[in-house]
């Protein structure tokens, strides 16, 4: 199939249709609303469900019943909008069901911004909600890589029955790059067999259900969460690496910001430094093991996370590194997206020092 | 090679598409592409730009600061984005309604009177052409038939009727540049 | 040997947690009778609430699903548009409808949800030891209306099916009570036409069920039941506030 020249924020509620999502609650927010409005426009068509909700709260609710009957289902928002669905998620999360959440990120804390940012990983990576819990965080960095990770999304939350977030920025839903849909190998998916459908007797009655009264119950309902992230820590670590070899600064940064950091790179190579990137594709799971190995070579020197945000990412990746190396940030909070050059100054200015 | 461009101009100047139209005509010849938009407040009824990468490799970073070209269509444009082009890079300026010269002597400018050319066509709103026929005859980022493509591929087969008049302006603009040239 | 009684098979033999004299166990089978009566045990699913009847789902031979508190309608939402030939019941209480979840109640009637809403009306946080709920009537004592409710502190109780009925997308809307052995026969036929008014698709269906709370009253049981007579039905006033399951 030829390339076609598409929006993000066009292209991803394309590629999840093409996932075999048919159910779709959203409520407007910007910089999201192409997404509702593709949905819009195309789920009625294809035997599927639009609706727009009273609010974020009602929309991943609707999520919720809807996962719990075993549809392909999503929503989106934008950061504000997120922060009301977290209430839900918890829940998705707790009675263990399959959903995709894009989250467009924009600039907080509060209303904050319209702009990009990357100021929601804490929220996604950390659960979000209360309980302890993770979601599945997927972070494209081009219109490609988003409508590729929608596939692995849905696939994904139905594997281990958890909700999976789209964790993107208002770059990667506003640009318009060249995308190809083309098929992607099927992963082996589960039955649903505690969809609530109507119990006619030929399966154990299905409850869906986050409430675990006894302290045994809940512990075991835990333990079964825990040992499932464990298996995701394992299996689905996603990540770019990017000119890493033989580096002497390794750049730490995902999302469209990893871009820019590619641009930098190639700044610095032009003043003979080499630069690499480890770029996360999962941010949860975080690529500890792939960052240990690439920093452990004897050429680098030192670690830069960028990020728009306060650092957050930064601590997963002084987490991982645990001391091995220097680790260093650049980045603002709030909406300011670092250019290629200013990236490039800092990494040879720092390097003179 | 490698393009990186920044349209910028009014909202309903038509900067947005011929953004658009010049990464569109990119895709037709095989090449990287993309188009950012800024988008915000100033979608409504200000100032709008876009940045548009073409280029030969993966593109590193849709999100410019430093272009090899600069289209300002209007003066806030020329005074705001003046400053990112290149050393050595090009900058276009629609000079039928900016009377400011460009200050910066390490650049290629072209003076291109958009309006002037749209009003001799009879038609207000194929400046934005005019301009994108000038960009691709100083830059040969890409061919004037793939532009027409893209246009087409933009109207649909309805507004068909509207490419002659197009690709006047297009022509129109390219003589513009060929003449500051001699 | 005759059987004169038997207990509908649409409740499993779990013994209900329920407090003696509480409502929650009457209503919890006249919904699973009208299931039964109506055939669709095999295709309902039922909503519960957090609240007293947070374990509804245990209670209730169907499939269910434990709603977050007052998202019930929100969540049957998207389980009837999924799955658009499941029957799907709520099941709620005062404080899950009329206080945290009014803006979920409201919109899956804006949108004439095609679900059934059971909402049980005791005046009272149950569940959480007593509190005020936006039904507690003016003067009640409650946990958080030590001096009795005060409508210049905290306004007059809500009339939730009279509010609902007043919204296009209702098709039928009744309050009824479960005090006397007459009104609990009347609030089964409520309960049942709620349920056909989704099997017919006329739109979203409410019945509003004023129901006793003994322990958080500090009444017996019999001393409740008296209390919705003389208290609450004034009030609360029974009867069908909107029905357009004919036309």
């Amino acid at each position: 199939m030829a390339k076609i020249l598409m929006k993000g924020s066009e292209a991803i509620p394309e590629a999840a249709i093409q996932a075999g999502c048919r159910f779709f609650f959203g409520y407007p927010i910007t910089p999201q609303n192409d997404i509702p409005e593709y949905m819009s426009a195309r789920l009625p068509k294809i035997g599927g469900c639009f609706l727009q909700a009273e609010s974020e709260v009602a929309a991943i609710n609707m999520v919720y019943g809807a996962a719990a009957a075993g549809a392909r289902v999503m929503t989106s928002s934008s950061s504000p909008g997120v922060s009301l669905k977290q209430e839900g998620i918890s829940y998705i999360a707790g009675a263990e069901l399959p959903c995709v959440i894009c989250n467009m990120m924009r600039g907080g804390p509060g209303l904050g911004s319209i702009q990009p940012s990357q100021g929601d990983y804490f929220q996604a990576t950390k659960g979000g909600g209360h309980g302890d819990y993770h979601l599945i965080v997927l972070a494209p960095s081009s219109v490609q890589e988003a409508v590729d990770l929608m596939h692995n999304a849905f696939d994904l939350a139905d594997i281990y029955r958890t909700p999976v977030m789209l964790l993107a920025d208002g770059i990667i839903g506003q640009m318009m790059e060249p995308v190809e849909f083309h098929e992607h190998e099927q992963r082996k998916l589960p039955d649903k067999p505690w969809a609530v459908t109507g119990w006619k007797g030929d399966r154990p009655r299905s409850v869906v259900n986050s409430l675990y009264i006894e302290v045994d119950e809940l512990q075991e309902m835990n333990d079964r969460l825990q040992a499932r992230y464990k298996e995701i820590q394992e299996k689905e670590v996603m990540v770019e690496l990017y000119k890493t070899e033989g580096a002497e600064v390794i750049i730490c940064a995902y999302g469209t910001v990893a871009r820019i950091c590619k641009a930098a790179i190639a700044l610095c190579e032009e003043k003979g430094v080499k630069v690499g990137l480890v770029r996360p594709i999962t941010l949860w799971p975080f690529p500890e093991k792939e960052l240990k190995e690439v920093m452990a070579q004897e050429s680098v020197k030192r670690e830069l996370t960028v990020e728009i945000s306060a650092g957050q990412m930064h601590e997963d990746v002084r987490l991982a590194l645990n001391g091995m190396k220097p680790a260093d940030f650049y980045g603002k909070p709030g909406s300011y997206t670092p250019t290629a050059e200013e990236i490039a100054e800092y990494i040879l200015k720092t390097r003179e020092a | 090679m490698l393009w990186t461009n920044i349209f910028a101009g009014f909202g309903g100047q038509g900067v947005l598409l011929i953004g658009k139209l010049l990464a569109q005509a990119g895709l037709y010849e095989g090449r990287e592409v993309s188009w950012l938009p800024s988008y915000g407040p100033e979608m409504r009824g200000g100032t709008a730009n876009c940045s548009v990468v073409v280029s030969d490799a993966p593109i590193a970073s849709p999100c410019i600061n430093m272009a090899n070209c600069v289209i300002a269509m209007n003066r806030p444009s020329l005074d705001k984005f003046e400053q990112n082009v290149l050393p050595g890079g090009k900058l276009f300026i629609n000079s039928s309604i900016i009377d400011k010269k460009a200050t910066r002597t390490d650049i290629e400018v072209y003076y291109v009177p958009c309006n002037e050319i749209a009003d001799s066509l009879n038609n207000p709103k194929v400046g934005n052409m005019a301009m994108l026929g000038a960009y691709i005859e100083a830059t040969k980022a890409v061919d004037s038939k793939s532009v027409l493509d893209a246009l087409l591929h933009s109207l649909g087969e309805k507004k068909a009727h509207l490419i002659p008049l197009n690709e006047q302006a297009i022509e129109l603009g390219k003589q513009a540049v060929r003449d500051q040239i001699k | 040997m005759t059987t004169v009684f038997k207990k509908t098979p649409v409740l499993t033999d779990t013994v209900m947690h329920y407090c003696p004299g509480c409502g929650h166990g009457i209503v919890h089978r006249l919904v699973a009778e009208v299931i039964e009566e109506l055939g669709i045990q095999d295709r309902t699913i039922g909503f519960v609430p957090v609240g007293c009847a947070v374990f509804g789902y245990k209670y209730f031979a169907v499939d269910c699903v434990e709603a977050a508190h007052g998202r019930a309608p929100a969540a049957a939402t998207g389980c009837k548009r999924v799955n658009p030939n499941n029957v799907v019941f709520t099941y709620q209480g005062d404080g899950d409808l009329a206080s945290i979840g009014a803006a979920e109640i409201v919109h899956a009637a804006h949108r004439g949800e095609k679900i059934t809403t059971i909402f049980i009306n005791n005046a009272i946080y149950g569940m959480t030891g007593g509190q005020m709920a936006p039904t507690t009537l003016v003067g009640q004592k409650t946990t958080t209306s030590p001096y009795g409710r005060d409508p210049e502190h905290c306004g007059k109780p809500l009339r939730v099916a009279e509010m609902i009925a007043t919204i296009e997308g209702a098709a039928y809307v009744e309050r009824v009570s479960v005090d006397s052995v007459p009104n609990i026969i009347k609030a089964k036929a409520a309960i049942k036409k709620a349920f056909q008014c989704q099997l017919d698709g006329k739109g979203f269906a409410l019945v509003e069920v004023l129901s006793s709370c003994p322990t958080n009253w500090g009444k017996s049981p019999a001393e409740a039941m008296d209390w919705i007579k003389s208290d609450m039905i004034p009030y609360y006033p029974l009867g069908v506030k909107k029905d357009r399951t004919n036309e």
